[in-house]
Parts: structure tokens; sequence; C-alpha cells
């Protein structure tokens, strides 16, 4: 019924926490030096999916008729029992699609900093025998 | 049906970005975020539909099928057409440009 405006309402959220956070890893690297992918560029990836996600969710829900270009945009906000459904809908299936796609994320996270971590370790080892 | 094809939309998009650098260059990456995003999404609809309707979940009616799959190719389409306007809105390899200003000192 409106189960997108969920993760459509985190993507807000992680955008804004991104934007504020490229501008401070641009601002402790401003000489450049540090080459590895930043907690900004990250959230990036966050920011892609649940933007992408929920627009394309959005169309599937234009397309069964549940969200419509006038006021009130939701057709279950014209009768409150349908209304109290959707909500019911946005508790349980929204915030689990949000948590899903959150967690994914989360393990792209620590599979890139792993990377990161034996790219660092094969650096280190390749300084030590030079 | 749809989470079907949105789940190989996600996979052949993501062959394609690993297996070339071309691809990635021109911003794929767009298409990975879009289809992996409504992949997982649908994936929970799915997952509360089969808790709420059980084995009836895997035989739908052939009408219903129908419906779902040509949602599944216009989701397709509808994310083609906006990765073509990001591509030519960043335009990452310069051709636009190039042809506009070509066109422009002729």
């Amino acid at each position: 019924m409106a189960c997108f405006v969920v993760p459509a309402t985190e993507a807000i959220v992680t955008t804004v926490i991104q934007k504020v956070v490229a501008k401070k890893e641009k601002n402790e690297n401003k000489d450049g030096s540090q080459m590895k992918i930043g907690f900004a560029d990250k959230l990036k990836w966050l920011n892609g999916m649940l933007w992408g996600g929920s627009g394309l969710l959005a169309f599937e829900h234009v397309w069964h008729g549940e969200v419509t270009p006038f006021f009130p945009f939701l057709t279950a906000a014209n009768d409150p029992a349908d209304t109290a459904e959707m909500l019911h809908e946005m508790a349980t299936s929204g915030s689990a699609m949000a948590v899903l796609v959150t967690v994914v994320w989360a393990g792209l996270v620590i599979v890139s900093n792993k990377i990161t971590a034996s790219d660092n370790k094969s650096d280190k080892k390749a300084g030590a025998t030079a | 049906m749809t989470l079907l094809i949105t789940v190989i939309a996600a996979v052949i998009s993501t062959v394609v970005w690993y297996s070339s650098e071309k691809a990635r260059e021109l911003k794929t990456g767009v298409l990975l975020y879009m289809f992996w995003g409504a992949s997982l999404m649908w994936l929970v609809d799915a997952v509360v539909e089969y808790l709420e309707s059980g084995a009836e979940y895997f035989q739908p009616a052939g009408a219903d099928m129908l419906n779902d799959a040509f949602l599944g190719l216009s989701v397709i389409a509808l994310a083609l057409v906006i990765w073509v306007i990001v591509l030519l809105v960043k335009d990452p390899t310069g051709a636009l440009k190039r042809t506009i200003l070509s066109r422009k000192s002729r």
C-alpha cells in the first residue's frame, strides 16, 4: 500500500548524513593522501539501493493504483480502515525492507573493510621486504 | 514474477558491471543500485505473501502472472530510462559535450 515510504524516508536521512560525512572527510583529507574508500562513499551504496529500490516500488504502487498524482496521493488515505491497514503494512513490510537493505549494505561494508585491511597488510609486507 | 524478472536484471547488470571497465565508466552502477534495492524490497513482499498464503504463492493465476511479468518488464524499462538520463547528465566520456560543441563550431 505504501511500504516504500519507509525505505524512502531512511534514504532521505542517510543522504543528509552522507553529505555531512563527505564534507567532513574532504576537510580531513585536503592533501589528498588517503586513497581508500571513505565512509561517505560507502554510504552512497546504501543511498543508491534505498532510492533506487523505493523509486521502483513507488512505480509498482502507481501501477496498482495505490499511489495517485493528486492529494492525498495514497488511495488508502481516503478510508480510515484502509489507512490503519496501510500504517500496519508500513510498520511491518516497510520496516523489514529498510532493515534488510541496511543489513545487506552492512555486509558489503564489512567485506570492503576486510579487502582494505588485507591490502594494507600486503603493502606493509612488501615494504618490509624492500 | 516481478521479483524474478528484477533479480535476473540485477544479476545480469552485476555481471556486466564486474566484467567490463567500459560498463563501469558508463555508470552501470546506477542500474545495480536500482535492481538490487528493488529486489531486496520485493523479496520482503514475497516472504510476507508466502507467510500469509503458503504454497499457493507459487501457483499464481495465469492472468496475475502475465500482469506481473508486464510490470517487471516495465520496471526494467523505467530503470533503463533513468540510467540513460543519468548517463547523459553526467556525460562521463564527454561524448555529449563533444557532439554539442562540434555542431556549434560548424
